[in-house]
């Protein structure tokens, strides 16, 4: 039955959208670790807010900054994410309303500095890469900044998937929508045997040509 | 003046070369000293197209003016008196760093952050045209966008500039994206070096990028009067800008294309006596 087919895509979508975010926070989690740093986070653009929401979290605060939301063009994470501009900063001097701000109002863990690279997938910004304060021994070089341009291509392309999965888990459960119908309409004709099934399917088929042709 | 010299220069007639004098004499070698010499910038009206500017920054001192561009609902641009400093710090970076190498020069903040995401490109197209509209002599351009739809009226922006006498520095991609303006001819296009002397600058016989400049570990100017060490193109980008200003300062009647030739014969890696 309809519900049935439906439940079954929707399983499909859900999984990967647990897969996904699975590839976003092992990303992440790597991000920190390779630069041995205290925290790294994944934002997403959210275009129906024109926002950007914390969609992945490795170190402190973690759990406190998932779900969490900022303005899209302000703030370290806003300028990166407009300008396509990645950067670095530390030694960030005394001041609470620096763009580790977003951080700290919601964690209490005020970063002293941050390296935050844009996620561009094709022409579309859909977030920012930001790994929070490494060691401050080393110097940072041009080397370290293509290794996190690396991160962030793979990481634009797990938001990218992340984003699809959602559209299409939202238009599944949109009964009403008309791509809803579709799904429904597969339910039935799945339900049906013998000549009626077989009709159904020719149905479909002619339908399908029609459209592409 | 008789009319004709008000006529562009679509052709030259005959007998008329000596029309086309040029005001500066050219050295039979161009060195630093002769393109800057002690220059600190002094009349050079600099735009940084950016985040705003924090007022009274000690790395920065008094500005000539601060605007933001809004963009309307129907993707109108409205371009207002800017009170809010600096939405993010970058901005007073850039300005920072352009101060610290032509401390002189007069410095303006075209804002063009702030309104959201979604009409950043619109605010960023509209920004650059008007700041060409104002006769700026050189715009700092620290960000880019990778939106197709922008390039062909950034393109034009970008050679309005070039045609007025309006020099664009642009920061480069560091990532293999498509954006722009950075990679139009017609600006000049900045990428990073790692040594840490301001006026060291490199051409680079391979474009897109055109120049390398200091872009690592740079201490810059952050918010609240404070500072940061950072790194990036967008920081490389102000020192060229800088480095404009000094040759502008010298050289005021230079055009784009005859700086970009100061720039090439003046590099570190070209003009290797100096």
């Amino acid at each position: 039955m309809t519900s049935d087919l439906r439940a079954a895509v929707a399983a499909g979508v859900m999984a990967s959208e647990n897969a996904h975010r699975a590839l976003l926070q092992s990303t992440v989690e790597v991000a920190r670790g390779i630069f041995s740093a205290q925290a790294a986070t994944i934002f997403l653009y959210d275009d129906e807010t024109d926002e950007l929401v914390f969609e992945a979290v490795s170190g402190l605060g973690a759990q406190a900054l998932l779900g969490n939301r900022i303005p899209s063009s302000t703030g370290i994470a806003g300028w990166v994410l407009v300008t396509r501009q990645p950067l670095v900063l530390e030694d960030v001097s005394h001041d609470p309303r620096w763009g580790g701000q977003e951080i700290a109002e919601r964690t209490g863990y005020t970063p002293k500095g941050l390296m935050a690279v844009p996620l561009i997938n094709e022409e579309d910004s859909v977030g920012v890469l930001q790994v929070l304060d490494r060691p401050q021994e080393s110097r940072f070089s041009l080397a370290e900044m293509e290794l996190l341009g690396l991160f962030a291509n793979q990481a634009a392309i797990a938001l990218d998937l992340l984003r699809k999965a959602r559209r299409a888990k939202a238009v599944l459960e949109d009964s009403d929508a008309q791509m809803g119908a579709l799904a429904r309409l597969a339910g039935e004709v799945e339900r049906l045997e013998g000549s009626k099934r077989q009709a159904g399917l020719d149905l479909i088929r002619s339908l399908e040509a029609l459209l592409t042709r | 003046m008789s009319s004709a010299e008000h006529l562009p220069a679509w052709s030259l007639p005959a007998g008329s070369a000596e029309s086309l004098e040029l005001p500066t004499e050219w050295p039979g070698r161009v060195t630093r000293e002769w393109a800057w010499g002690d220059s600190t910038g002094k009349g050079v009206k600099v735009c940084i197209l950016d985040s705003g500017i924090e007022l009274g920054h000690p790395m920065v001192g008094e500005i000539d003016g601060a605007v933001a561009v809004e963009v309307g609902p129907g993707d109108e641009i409205r371009v207002v008196e800017d009170a809010e400093g600096d939405l993010c710090g970058h901005g007073t970076a850039c300005a920072g760093i352009v101060r610290s190498i032509a401390p002189d020069c007069s410095i303006f903040s075209v804002r063009v952050l702030g309104a959201g995401f979604t009409g950043s490109g619109t605010a960023l197209l509209g920004g650059l045209r008007w700041a060409v509209e104002q006769g700026f002599h050189v715009i700092n351009m620290s960000l880019s966008t990778t939106k197709s739809q922008f390039a062909g009226m950034l393109h034009e922006a970008a050679d309005a500039a070039y045609f007025r006498r309006t020099v664009l520095v642009a920061s480069a991609h560091n990532m293999p994206v498509e954006s722009y303006p950075w990679r139009f001819s017609s600006v000049i296009s900045v990428g990073s070096h790692e040594e840490p002397d301001p006026l060291t600058y490199y051409y680079n016989p391979k474009p897109p990028v055109e120049f390398f400049a200091r872009g690592v570990d740079v201490e810059v100017a952050w918010l609240a009067g404070g500072s940061a060490r950072s790194t990036g193109n967008s920081f490389a980008t102000p020192h060229m800008t800088g480095i404009c200003a000094l040759v502008l300062g010298m050289h005021p009647e230079l055009t784009p294309f005859q700086l970009k030739s100061t720039l090439y014969l003046t590099a570190s890696n070209v003009d290797t006596d100096d």
